[in-house]
């Protein structure tokens, strides 16, 4: 990748990311001029803020236009050249990126030119393209490549254009493919350098790294009037880097893409393991030609451009093709008809979906058009105008054309394609396009032929019978590893509930490598996760789009030849019974054989011992290998025979090895692979395996535990039930962990590999895991052997302690025998007899139990060592604690999470020192903004603003010192937060905003962040909000952290928070709390690496966190990069906490994770415990830093040099380790900083509020009504958050009375529109707005309503894009038209009226009225747990689309009750009531009040129909209803009642 | 877990006592068991902690949640298992163990800790009365020979884990019964002795040769020993009683509690007077009886003495009165001085603190009063405590039986500890570090009091099994056997 730095440190240049703003414009008819670019090339200045700068202002991440070949201008450049032009169709254009460097180009240039005269094609010329480069910065002209294009002309073989492109993609292929090695060759780097952005007959590329404005500028031909295209493509690039490269611009040669390819990495290794089952009648040999398909260590979106472009040269259609590439979600869709799900199941077994957040515009020259991925997690709106052009963008707003010649304004729907055919001159819609592919041909009938569900297959099942010899099972259980704990936690409670299991508080056990015990090999692995650059998904409340489905066996080729005669077999989900692996086993009698299966052994001979085991696994591919030649086309690897002479092979070693060593041989697509293992039990088992290959598991060992748990316990379950519920919660976690990187289906999850290898040798992961991440070295297989001869002796040895019974295990609590912890006993009973009597030598004995890891290893922190000065300074030399201290912060942990004691107690021992306490995700009580009368300070200075909103008011932001965006935590990245109904009392509803007694969940993802140019946009939300408070973004270590830290300092974030995955929680699944993500150390030092590397070090601050513990820990902190230190277990301890891990359960013995009065009176924790340990570590620090020599922290910060790392030559495992990546100094260029100690430029001077403001001062000071009238553009963004917080920061959050401020607004809004708006403040746009309007609405009013009179119907266009009113506190919005996906997604007390809704309508609802009066998309409801929703059933289908799993539907209850206590208002009473009423009644009145106050705002045609036929419409409207909201009103109403009896009785 | 709001749903409920006037007729054990179903109900209270605190809090370790969890599930015949993973006699520690895995439970923060020992006693109880415990004979003989030195819990312990990890195990006792302090020490109102007796049976069984009234370093030589055995064993205990400098210590009337409590012991046990006491019978018979010394000890004699018909006893304590309550903030999970009354104590004693005897009053060579002073006690410049008499305080008790349970200082010194030549710490005891247990002579471990100095039997069958472990290392190259 050229541009991009070397491998260095913990950087890979492969972690890259990016994403952005793309459009379109097309003429519909295919006319060409010159003026569809000038408006691409406008398209992209609208999209500018979606792109984004680098450390230097002048380097941009790239942008670029794709167009029709523009024939005009290169006739007049022949006729200049004196070459003669063939006619159009004849000729192609490739543009060129040459080597500057004469060299280097001259040897590319000959490759090229030879090999375009071997494929029997004619060089016609080389052109140069004209370029201006004025105005770029140094940086991008020292990258600038030669931009010349190569005019061919075809040869006279070629008998039509589409035989001369697959011809041009030969050429370029077998140039291109071999360049890296050429350059190394000739010793000339300059020759990798070579690129064709584009090489067709009909469209090329213009792009570069360049700044949206400086397209049209940089190239002239854009500018020449002889330049003419029906078609303009543009694309502005937004990387998580500040490297500059030109060829990482888009658009690619078919697409520009905006979001991000989740499963890439198993996607290339798919494609590339087709090498030898694909054949293609229409490329014949020139297919052999072009291996690698898809070259490694390209960005997702070059390689999907090369996947599209080999299927359409395969032969499919351009639409065929990118419907295989990303299949909306098909399986289980009821409103799918069957001809197209028949189309969508038939490819799924020809390829794997490319799953991720992609919004993906697409053109071959002939058609033009765009997709959306499954789940709509990007942006795409257009229009369509009456003089047949379409504009397809991101943004809505992005060309000013006048509103009467727009005929339609519309969104891309997910999963949904829009297609324009430029040869028949009109637009194909998804349902025209679809159905022509569905039934080109009988998928059907070719599915009924030759799929097989393996539930549905009659084979005789020979149940193996489950061994009812307790002590054989003890020791098989043995041998694979089995503890208590795995019975305890996993199996019985996923035996009997069927769930993941959850626990709280962190992991504080060593790393596998590091532990002495003996550890399976999937710990080793650490689950990737998404955060920033794309989002996760959510498995639960979205499971629409999530699929288990598997394939087992061998795959059709994937150019389709012999169509509809490939037997496939599928299973509904992954985990095998005995009896589904039997019906394989014994497949080939049935099904006419077309499937044969062959079990390989994966044990080894214990006489052989450890040294056995590679060759083992030798014996096990060249066994897979001979099977595989001999036809057998499903392998089980069985470690059945694991015995007392046996010895299993880690069924993950198997899996991987067998799967990479078929791939390498190109066999793998002709067999499928199945495991029979006794190994996997717990969820994180089965997601290893499967992302290493597995396509299905069976578990027989957690079977028969789970047989033996049944009859033990004495459930009341049969066999079959607890198979089924175990297998369930399998399901459950896969389906989460899965989600948890943004993969919807299994399909695709199989071979992904989105794992990081943590304590694995770098030569054993190439080998058997390649293409694994593994940064601190560690076993390789002689250790792992040694690993599994320790298991296989405990089972079959005479050791006392496993002779009737299991390993304690000790990972999940702390046992006897168990494993080591950092908190034992003694260490959190020094801490607090230390912090109590505030004893420093109590505290020395806590520290050194903690840091001293001579003994026993417990961090990679363990494994370094200080470079101690030769002449240490005197203590007293050292920056007094009470300045170190400033730089502490304690962890977020939510009011709900914690009780008012103890959060409230955090935050006076905080604000004491002058350090920060953060409130988590949960609001904070406003009596705590004003300081107490002894001059504490109950305010928390960390104001947290997490996926679920909660209680995230305008108020609530305009009172932090620090706004922290939670991307993900430690203990769950990925995952949303959540709170128990039992935690859920008065107290913790009001400031959240919801109903006592009913559970709180957060989202997995932030729905207005699916990728990084969201952030960005959040960040000025916040900004806006409260520009005097730090935007803070924080993150968890993984692999690749360093790079989206870049990326968030690029989106202007102030503070950047690295996460270890030791952080704590309240409430996890064990799952993800041992599993997901990596030490602090390994993110936060990649963190600083690339932040030097990209020179942006310096305006960024970095906070560490996640495990932080002594003043050790904070030394080395600081070395590593880190300026601020986040603190919560350790500071939880001070207070009292003993590590109960029952905070899920509310029943916290010591007052702090529980809401229960009686036990918050156990609290005993005190400012003085905190402030003391945190005095304490500063002591410790800066005795260290004396013996460093360094007087400041400061100086301290990124000064890697002065650690070291202590090989741990006595530990068995952790020798291996090598941590001189992680303690890698990248050399920061000249003026470069190492530690924070510049401000970002946010850029704000642009805000239209600053002009709002200022207009409104008279209303702000003293309440008198103002009216203002503005225009607004897309570019205007976040309008009247800033308005917002100056009346929040004045009236708090009761703000001012209802329409004090009045602003009218014409054009189109940007994003954001109407965010936080506070009481008395309206916002009223005639026109239509973009996504996130009314995000965290706080009182105000939102109105957008169509121009007047307006030829659209308002019901069938769209008006406000996606995630409207997301986290909506209070407020009213009316919107006259149909909103995007996910409409009031968190509203937790908005009332709003719209007249459509995209999928995922109310989602996660928890207060506040929503009325529909059109039709909603799929999902409505989904996870809504309270406030109330009416929708107008226009096509009585509502029930259909509605998720039903926490709602009921009910008819409107149009009895006017006499006690009208409870009735609805026109008027809203404050910013808590919206005078909607008790929701349990008085339907007909609130909804006519809500229809009224709709025809007011908006003058809604449906409105005024509706109220005009009243009668008639109010039975079609169905009420949705939250059944735990429904009881826990009643019950309040009970309450109240009785409350009053009793006061009128006395 | 069992139950996780079990502790806010039952109310502690600990095993109940006879009543005094009852229990003081006799020398038969008076704590009466809980009904299994209130066991049960008890056992729901424990939270099982992310951090056990009662793990570290015993000393042996006891998996206490997960048994705890096993009764409320009424798995106790797996309860009984996990029990004795860690502990060998639980029916010892159930009966006299002063349960510091009680003060550092968590629910002691709130003076309500899970009723742990109560608990233990239950599950072992029922194992003997089921049938459960039986004999557990190694899969295979090892052909080493040890020598235990000793047969009180350390020794009890060492020798059985040896047995199991198929070693040959003799155990040597200079008295006549085995057990040691368990045995003699400990008056059978607290534990009756048949206790003992079936764990040696089922010691027996498991091979383990117990040789009695032989004392090693007397009749047998410790180099006889060394030479037929492949490993030797010293587990003798801490039996130097601490005396009473003063003058007239020498009046009749003043006796070690041991010389009390052992012939009272062998009287129980049936033997006949001359048998039990062949230096002259103690009798606190109408006597008023002063006990110096707070300790455990200390009470045993005032049950002892309660039993007999003493007129009045007095018993005396040189520290000053412990707080009521301790402060939880600064000890909780630590072992807490404070106030306890033994239920000995409850059965009827004056107590004195900060009192120091500073002479015997006597006529015709017998105890008529103790002569004492009020002392107090404050920081020395060195930090620690040091004792202070209080001008004018002294005062005069009248007696006619001293009974000293100062504690002891050390093993004996004479014997076997002078024949083995094993090098000696700062405190008189035998050298040897817990890291394997090895004297400064080869082949020789050392466990238990004769190790640590005087403590709990709880620490004792820890030290026994710690050691067997070292021994087996030393012996096979590796063990096995738990830690």
């Amino acid at each position: 990748m050229s541009g991009l730095p070397a491998k260095q440190g913990l950087y890979d240049p492969r972690n890259e990311h990016d994403s952005c703003g793309v459009g379109f414009v097309a003429n519909i008819k295919g006319e060409k001029s010159h003026g569809i670019i000038t408006q691409g090339l406008q398209i992209l200045l609208s999209l500018d803020h979606r792109g984004a700068v680098g450390a230097d202002p002048l380097v941009g991440d790239g942008a670029g236009c794709l167009i029709q070949i523009p024939d005009a201008l290169l006739r007049d450049w022949a006729k200049g050249a004196g070459v003669t032009l063939p006619q159009p169709g004849h000729y192609a254009v490739a543009m060129c990126f040459l080597p500057t460097e004469a060299k280097a180009r001259d040897i590319t240039v000959k490759q090229f030119e030879r090999f375009i005269k071997n494929e029997g094609q004619i060089l016609i010329g080389w052109r140069d393209v004209p370029t201006d480069p004025t105005g770029l910065g140094k940086i991008v002209l020292e990258q600038m490549p030669l931009i010349r294009q190569a005019i061919i002309a075809h040869g006279p073989q070629v008998k039509d254009q589409d035989t001369f492109e697959r011809k041009l993609l030969a050429i370029r292929k077998q140039t291109q493919n071999p360049l890296v090695a050429l350059a190394k060759k000739h010793k000339l780097p300059g020759i990798a350098k070579f690129y064709i952005p584009s090489f067709s007959t009909r469209t090329v590329v213009y792009k570069g790294l360049l700044l949206a404005p400086d397209v049209g500028r940089f190239y002239l031909d854009l500018q020449n009037p002889l330049t003419k295209s029906a078609i303009a493509l543009v694309h502005q690039r937004f990387s998580t880097n500040t490297f500059p490269s030109w060829r990482l611009a888009h658009p690619y040669r078919f697409i520009a893409h905006n979001g991000e390819i989740n499963t890439h990495r198993g996607n290339v290794n798919w494609m590339n393991a087709r090498r030898r089952t694909m054949e293609s009648d229409l490329l014949g040999p020139d297919l052999d030609k072009m291996w690698p398909l898809i070259p490694h260590g390209q960005s997702d979106t070059a390689s999907l451009d090369n996947a599209l472009e080999l299927l359409m040269a395969g032969g499919y259609p351009l639409a065929h093709a990118v419907m295989m590439l990303i299949p909306e979600a098909w399986a289980g869709n009821k409103h799918m008809d069957a001809s197209r799900r028949a189309f969508y199941e038939y490819h799924a077994a020809l390829l794997e979906p490319w799953d991720g957040p992609a919004s993906i515009a697409f053109t071959d020259g002939r058609q033009i058009g765009a997709t959306l991925d499954r789940n709509g997690l990007r942006p795409a709106r257009f229009i369509v105008t009456d003089d047949d052009l379409v504009i397809m963008a991101s943004e809505a707003g992005v060309l000013p054309i006048p509103d009467e010649k727009i005929v339609r304004k519309w969104r891309l729907q997910p999963g949904k394609m829009l297609l324009i055919d430029l040869e028949e001159g009109r637009i194909i819609e998804d349902e025209e396009i679809k159905r022509t592919l569905s039934d080109a041909k009988p998928y059907d009938e070719w599915l009924k032929k030759t799929q097989f569900k393996l539930e549905e297959l009659d084979l005789p099942d020979e149940q193996a019978v489950a061994a009812n010899d307790a002590a054989a099972l003890l020791d098989r259980q043995q041998a694979f590893g089995y503890t208590q704990e795995d019975i305890q936690f996993f199996l019985e409670p996923m035996s009997e509930q069927g769930d993941d299991p959850v626990g709280s508080m962190g992991t504080d056990t060593p790393l596998a490598v590091l532990s002495n015990k003996s550890r399976l090999l999937y710990n080793y692995f650490k689950q990737n996760f998404a955060q920033v650059t794309n989002p996760p998904i959510d498995s639960i409340r979205e499971e629409l789009v999530m699929s288990l489905v598997s394939m087992i066996g061998p795959r059709p080729n994937l150019y389709g030849r012999r169509a509809g005669v490939h037997k496939r077999l599928e299973v509904s989900q992954p985990v095998l019974t005995n009896a589904d692996l039997e019906k394989i086993r014994g497949i080939e009698t049935v099904l006419d054989g077309a499937f044969r299966t062959t079990t390989i052994d994966i044990t080894w001979d214990a006489s052989e011992g450890a040294a056995g085991l590679e060759r083992a696994v030798e014996r096990v591919c060249s066994d897979a290998t001979n099977a595989v030649l001999l036809d057998a086309n499903i392998l089980i690897l069985s470690d059945r025979a694991v015995s007392p002479d046996r010895i299993a092979i880690p069924a993950l070693l198997a899996t991987a090895a067998v799967h990479h060593h078929l791939v390498r041989l190109g066999l793998r697509m002709q067999t499928g692979l199945v495991l029979e293992t006794g190994e996997a039990r717990e969820v994180h088992h089965f997601c290893a395996l499967a992302g290493y290959g597995a396509e299905a598991i069976n578990p027989y060992l957690a079977f028969e535990t789970l047989e033996q748990i049944r009859v033990q316990s004495g459930l009341s379950l049969k066999p079959h039930d607890v198979q089924k519920n175990y297998i369930k919660a399998i399901n459950k976690g896969l389906l989460k962990v899965m989600a948890k990187m943004g993969i919807s289906t299994y399909h695709s999850y199989c071979g992904a590999q989105i794992f990081d290898a943590v304590g694995l040798s770098s030569s054993f992961v190439e080998k058997y895991f390649t293409g694994t991440a593994t940064m601190i070295e560690g076993i390789g297989i002689k250790e792992i052997a040694e690993e599994c001869v320790r298991r296989h002796r405990d089972a079959y040895g005479d050791n006392p302690i496993y002779r009737n019974m299991l390993d304690v295990g000790g990972d999940y609590a702390y046992r006897l025998r168990g494993e080591d912890h950092a908190w034992t006993p003694e260490s959190v009973s020094a801490l607090q007899h230390a912090v109590r009597g505030n004893l420093p030598d109590e505290y020395r004995q806590f520290a050194t139990s903690v840091n001293d890891q001579s003994e026993r290893l417990l961090t990679l922190r363990g494994l370094m060592q200080f470079k101690f000065a030769e002449k240490p300074i005197p203590l007293a030399d050292v920056e007094p604690a009470a300045d170190i201290v400033k730089r502490f912060a304690t962890g977020a942990m939510s009011f709900g999470s914690i009780s008012r004691e103890a959060h409230t107690m955090l935050a006076v021992a905080m604000n004491r020192i002058g350090g920060r306490s953060n409130t988590g995700e949960g609001g904070e009580e406003s009596d705590r903004y004003v300081p107490l009368a002894n001059g504490d300070s109950m305010r928390s200075r960390i104001k947290q603003v997490a996926s679920g909103r909660f209680g995230v008011t305008t108020e609530y932001l305009v009172n932090a010192d620090d706004l922290q965006i939670k991307m993900a935590q430690g203990a769950k990245p990925g995952e949303g937060g959540q709170l128990p109904g039992y935690k859920v009392d008065k107290n913790i509803a009001r400031v959240r905003h919801a109903t006592p007694g009913v559970g709180l969940i957060s989202p997995p993802p932030h729905h207005d962040i699916y990728s990084i140019e969201d952030l960005a946009q959040l960040i000025r939300d916040l900004k806006c909000a409260n520009s005097q408070a730090r935007i803070s973004v924080k993150l968890v270590s993984e692999v690749g952290v360093g790079t989206v830290a870049a990326g968030v300092a690029k989106c202007r974030a102030d503070h950047v928070t690295i996460s270890g995955f030791e952080g704590g929680t309240g409430a996890s699944p064990l799952t993800s709390l041992t599993h997901a993500g990596s030490p602090w150390e390994i993110g936060l030092a990649e963190t600083q690496q690339t932040l030097v590397l990209n020179g942006l070090r310096g305006r960024i601050a970095v906070q560490v966190d996640g495990g932080i513990r002594t003043g050790r820990d904070v030394a080395i902190g600081a070395l590593l990069g880190a300026d601020e230190f986040g603190f919560s277990t350790a500071p939880l301890i001070a207070s009292g906490c003993i590590m109960m891990r029952k905070c899920h359960l509310n029943t916290c013995p010591v007052g702090i994770a529980t809401q229960d009065p009686v036990l918050r009176q156990r609290f005993t924790g005190q400012p003085e415990h905190v402030i003391n340990y945190f005095f304490f570590v500063a002591e410790e620090l800066r005795e260290i830093m004396a013996k460093l020599g360094v007087r400041t922290l400061k100086e301290m910060i990124g000064r890697v040099d002065k650690l070291d790392m202590v090989r741990a030559l006595s530990h068995w495992k952790a020798k291996g380790v090598d941590l001189s990546r992680l303690l890698h100094m990248v050399e920061p260029k000249p003026g470069v900083a190492i530690h924070h100690c510049e401000a970002q430029n946010h850029n704000l001077h642009t805000q239209l509020d600053h002009d709002l403001i200022k207009a409104a001062t008279p209303a702000i000071e003293s309440g008198q009504p103002v009216r203002l009238e503005r225009r607004i553009r897309n570019v205007d963004r976040t309008v009247g958050a800033m308005l917002s917080g100056e009346v929040a920061r004045r009236h708090g959050h009761a703000g001012l009375p209802e329409d004090t401020i009045v602003v009218r607004f014409e054009g189109t809004a940007g994003q954001s529109f109407g965010a936080f708006l506070a009481r008395g403040v309206s916002l009223e746009l005639t026109g239509d707005s973009n996504d996130y309007v009314g995000k965290g609405l706080s009182g105000g009013r939102v109105v957008v309503r169509q121009p007047k009179p307006t030829k659209r119907e308002p019901t069938e266009n769209i008006i406000v894009g996606n995630t409207v009113l997301y986290g909506a506190i209070a407020g009213e919005a009316y919107f006259e038209g149909v909103a995007g996906e996910r409409f009031a997604v968190r509203n937790s007390g908005a009332v709003a009226v719209v007249e459509g809704t995209g999928d995922h309508g109310c989602e996660y609802m928890t207060g506040g009225v929503v009325a529909v009066l059109g039709l909603t998309g799929r999902n409505f409801a989904a996870g809504m747990s309270g406030g109330i929703a009416y929708v107008y059933d226009v096509d009585s289908k509502f029930e259909s689309r509605c998720n039903q799993a926490m709602v009921r539907l009910e008819k409107v209850d149009l009895a006017q009750p006499d006690d009208d206590s409870g009735a609805p208002r026109q008027r809203s009473l404050s910013v808590s009531d919206s005078g909607m009423g008790d929701p349990l009644g008085f339907d007909a009145q609130r909804l006519r009040i809500l229809v009224e106050r709709h025809l007011l705002h908006t003058g809604s045609a449906r409105a005024r129909y509706l109220l005009e036929n009243w009668d008639a419409s109010l039975p079609r409207f169905v009420k949705v209803m939250p059944t735990d909201y429904a009881k826990a009103l009643a019950e309040l109403n009970r309450e109240k009642k009785s409350g009053a009896r009793a006061v009128a009785a006395e | 877990m069992a139950d996780p709001s079990g502790f806010l749903k039952v109310e502690r409920r600990e095993r109940e006592y006879d009543k005094r006037e009852a229990r003081v007729q006799s020398y038969r054990e008076f704590t009466r068991p809980l009904p299994y179903t209130e066991v049960t109900r008890q056992a729901s209270r424990c939270m099982d902690c992310g951090i056990p605190f009662c793990h570290t809090g015993c000393p042996v370790n006891n998996l206490i949640p997960d048994w705890n969890n096993l009764v409320y599930r009424e798995q106790w015949r797996t309860a009984l298992e996990t029990l004795h993973s860690t502990n060998n006699f639980p029916e010892f520690t159930g009966r006299i163990c002063p349960a510091p895995c009680e003060a550092s439970c968590t629910l002691n923060i709130d003076d309500n800790p899970v009723t742990i020992k109560t608990i233990e006693c239950q599950i072992v109880d029922r194992g003997w009365e089921e049938g459960w415990i039986q004999p557990q004979l190694p899969a295979q003989a090892s052909g080493k020979n040890i020598a235990v030195v000793g047969s009180g819990p350390a020794g009890l312990a060492c020798a059985q884990q040896l047995a199991r990890a198929g070693h040959g195990v003799t155990v040597f006792e200079k008295h006549d019964r085995i057990g040691g302090l368990l045995r003699y020490g400990i008056p059978d109102f607290k534990m009756e002795k048949h206790i003992i007796d079936r764990r040696m049976r089922q010691m027996e069984a498991e091979g383990v040769t117990f040789r009695t009234g032989v004392e090693v370093g007397a009749g047998v030589p410790v180099a006889m020993l060394l030479q037929d055995y492949d490993a030797l064993v010293m587990s003798g205990g801490a039996e130097l009683p601490r005396d009473l400098d003063v003058e007239s210590r020498a009046l009749s009337g003043i006796h070690f509690a041991m010389d009390f409590l052992i012939q009272q012991n062998k009287r129980v046990a049936g033997d006949p007077e001359e048998r039990a006491a062949p230096a002259g019978t103690i009798s606190a018979k109408g006597k008023h009886v002063i006990v110096i010394g707070g300790g455990d000890t200390g009470s045993d004699c005032i049950g002892t003495a309660n039993r007999h018909g003493a007129a009045s006893i007095t018993q005396l304590e040189i520290l000053p009165k412990p707080p009521e309550k301790e402060n939880k903030a600064l000890t909780w999970p630590d072992w807490p001085l404070k106030l306890r009354t033994s239920s000995s104590q409850e059965e009827g004693s004056e107590r004195d603190w900060s009192v120091l005897t500073r002479r015997a009053i006597g006529a015709n060579g017998k105890i008529e009063a103790l002569e004492c002073v009020r002392v107090e006690w404050v920081k020395g410049a060195d930090g620690r405590q040091q004792m202070r008499e209080i001008p004018d305080s002294a005062f005069q008790l009248k007696t006619d039986l001293v009974l000293l349970a100062m504690g002891f200082l050390g093993p004996h010194l004479g014997g076997l500890v002078e024949q083995s030549a094993v090098a000696l710490d700062s405190r008189g005891n035998v050298k040897a570090s817990v890291a394997d247990y090895k004297t400064s002579v080869q082949k020789i471990f050392a466990c238990g009091d004769m190790r640590r100095g005087q403590s709990l039997v709880v620490w004792a069958i820890r030290e026994g099994r710690q050691c067997a472990r070292a021994v087996d290392a030393f012996l096979m190259g590796a063990s096995e056997l738990p830690r």
